[in-house]
């Protein structure tokens, strides 16, 4: 079984090996699984360290999801940071990065998320190789559906607007939709598919094994993963800057703060003083049980609003679209999942006899033109990366990579600059409502 | 599937109900006055409180008017409705901490 997990077709860049410890980081290769799995596998190491919290770090992470330990990872990796710690309130992975449909996707509208996207997703391509873990990165291919005019119209724009940033995407008829996914109804039901946006380098990825695998090489490199640390506040000196930490497990010095906490980014920011254009809605998801491959790509439909995909495990991982009211209680209501799987029904008539096994919720952080912040903030030393909404996961490693890179140099990297907390006041949205592609 | 207490109608389920965000956010008198600050918090700066949030509601299916309501959303536990133009209830209901 750990074959299919571990991936070790490349050796790692020798940087890596420079490990903190007096113990390197036991690496997956075809070699070490076969060594392992002959002694029963009982001489594995614990992939990261239990660490405790120290008085002073360089830089302190706010959330170890995926985009918070990324962040670490790369300021440790890319800029040389020796001294960092990721603090996370429950456990790494346990927020949206463990509740997310897994779904990687770049075909955004705009020139400013092309580019952010598709840095993402760039990074993706390469990143079981860069950490050393298998992520499970699938391109199997992501279908958007169209099932009015004027999705047809969005739709054929999205095409258009990808392709003149060298962002793959095609316009499907419904015959070719069906080719690309069989299973597939196009006819008969109350809104046919007219056609299919289809991103062809789109997919999936196992989203525990991306916290998994940047919290091991994160830690490998010296940063402290702090569980079951939360904070409380913010300390700031008399210049404003910030200056410490208020946890639940002590008060951490840290002059550099990055913010990457989902849906309790306001909360957090709130404690520094800095409002944000941030609502936070339960987004929720459900899987079913277990069943054989049948279900080769992603298709998600905005209108009668459902999107599905098969996990490498058989279950059908579906998403439904978010409550219609702001919460933080990780539940939403049954009508809002009875309706997604509605829609899955009338589009996969096949399914209706599947059982479904859990269903959950996750916070998340929807700004006004659904598009993210990754900036710094009004308070010296404070960043914050968050407004990904509905759609953060695809972005993982490329939202880790800008942050830890605007962390490093206090000020934005070119991709991410127009992705500030003041284009609600300059008025340069950067609107995604259709791209967003989750009914809001 | 949440109950909601509509003021004029009593208590229906959520389902003749749409949200209708933050309460008490006056649009400005004269928004060609505005700093580009002011309107972008009429706009797009709302409260997201984690707690005690008061909110528009809209009984769609039902009397077909708007009131607003107190909620914890911490719990989704609806604490007071009211109707449009009346105050937010300050009583008793409004102090009770949100649970964690």
């Amino acid at each position: 079984m750990l074959v299919a997990i571990f991936d070790a077709r490349h050796d790692l860049p020798p940087t890596y090996r420079l490990c903190h410890r007096d113990q390197t980081m036991q690496r997956f290769s075809g070699l070490s699984l076969l060594r392992r799995g002959l002694s029963g596998h009982r001489d594995w190491q614990p992939q990261w360290r239990k660490a405790e919290p120290k008085p002073a770090y360089d830089a302190v992470i706010v959330g170890g999801g995926g985009h918070g330990l990324g962040a670490a990872y790369y300021l440790a990796r890319e800029h040389g940071l020796r001294s960092v710690a990721v603090l996370e309130k429950g456990w790494i992975g346990g927020g949206n990065t463990g509740r997310n449909t897994t779904i990687i996707r770049s075909n955004y509208l705009r020139d400013e998320s092309a580019a952010l996207y598709d840095h993402a997703l760039k990074m993706w391509e390469g990143l079981s190789q860069e950490l050393n873990y298998n992520v499970m990165f699938s391109p199997r291919g992501v279908m958007m559906l169209a099932h009015t005019v004027h999705d047809v119209q969005v739709f054929k724009r999205h095409v258009h607007a990808n392709r003149a940033n060298g962002v793959d995407n095609e316009w499907l008829t419904p015959e070719e939709a069906r080719g690309v996914c069989p299973v597939l109804t196009t006819d008969g039901i109350r809104y046919p598919v007219l056609g299919a946006a289809f991103q062809g380098r789109g997919g999936t990825a196992r989203h525990d094994a991306v916290a998994w695998g940047y919290a091991r090489a994160a830690d490998a490199l010296g940063v402290d993963i702090i569980e079951n640390c939360e904070v409380t506040g913010i300390r700031r000196d008399a210049r404003g800057a910030v200056q410490a930490l208020e946890t639940s497990r002590g008060v951490i010095q840290a002059r550099r703060i990055g913010v990457c906490a989902a849906g309790h980014s306001s909360v957090i920011l709130r404690m520094a003083g800095v409002r944000l254009p941030l609502e936070s809605y339960p987004l929720q998801a459900l899987v079913s049980e277990p069943v054989k491959p049948i279900f080769p790509c992603v298709v998600m439909s905005n209108t009668i609003h459902a999107y599905i995909s098969q996990s490498d495990k058989g279950e059908l991982v579906i998403g439904a679209g978010t409550d219609a009211y702001t919460s933080y209680t990780q539940r939403g209501g049954l009508h809002i999942s009875s309706h997604a799987l509605e829609a899955i029904c009338e589009l996969f008539p096949m399914f209706r006899r599947m059982r479904m096994l859990r269903n959950w919720g996750g916070i998340v952080d929807v700004s006004p033109d659904r598009s993210p912040i990754i900036a710094r903030t009004p308070v010296p030393g404070l960043y914050v990366n968050c407004g990904w909404g509905t759609g953060g996961f695809k972005a993982t490693p490329g939202s880790a990579h800008l942050f830890a890179w605007t962390i490093a140099h206090d000020r934005p990297h070119p991709i991410n600059a127009p992705f500030t907390i003041e284009r609600f006041r300059e008025g340069r949205l950067i609107d995604e409502a259709a791209a967003a592609a989750v009914a809001h | 599937m949440l109950l909601i207490e509509c003021p004029y109608c009593g208590v229906r389920p959520e389902l003749e109900f749409v949200y209708g965000g933050q309460a008490h956010v006056a649009r400005p008198h004269d928004p060609a006055a505005c700093s580009d600050e002011q309107w972008a918090e009429f706009l797009y700066w709302r409260e997201n409180a984690k707690g005690v949030h008061a909110e528009r509601w809209r009984h769609t299916h039902g009397c077909g008017r708007f009131f607003n309501a107190l909620r914890d959303t911490t719990r989704d536990q609806f604490l007071a409705t009211y109707r449009v133009g009346e105050r937010p209830p300050a009583a008793s209901s409004r102090e009770r901490e949100p649970q964690p």
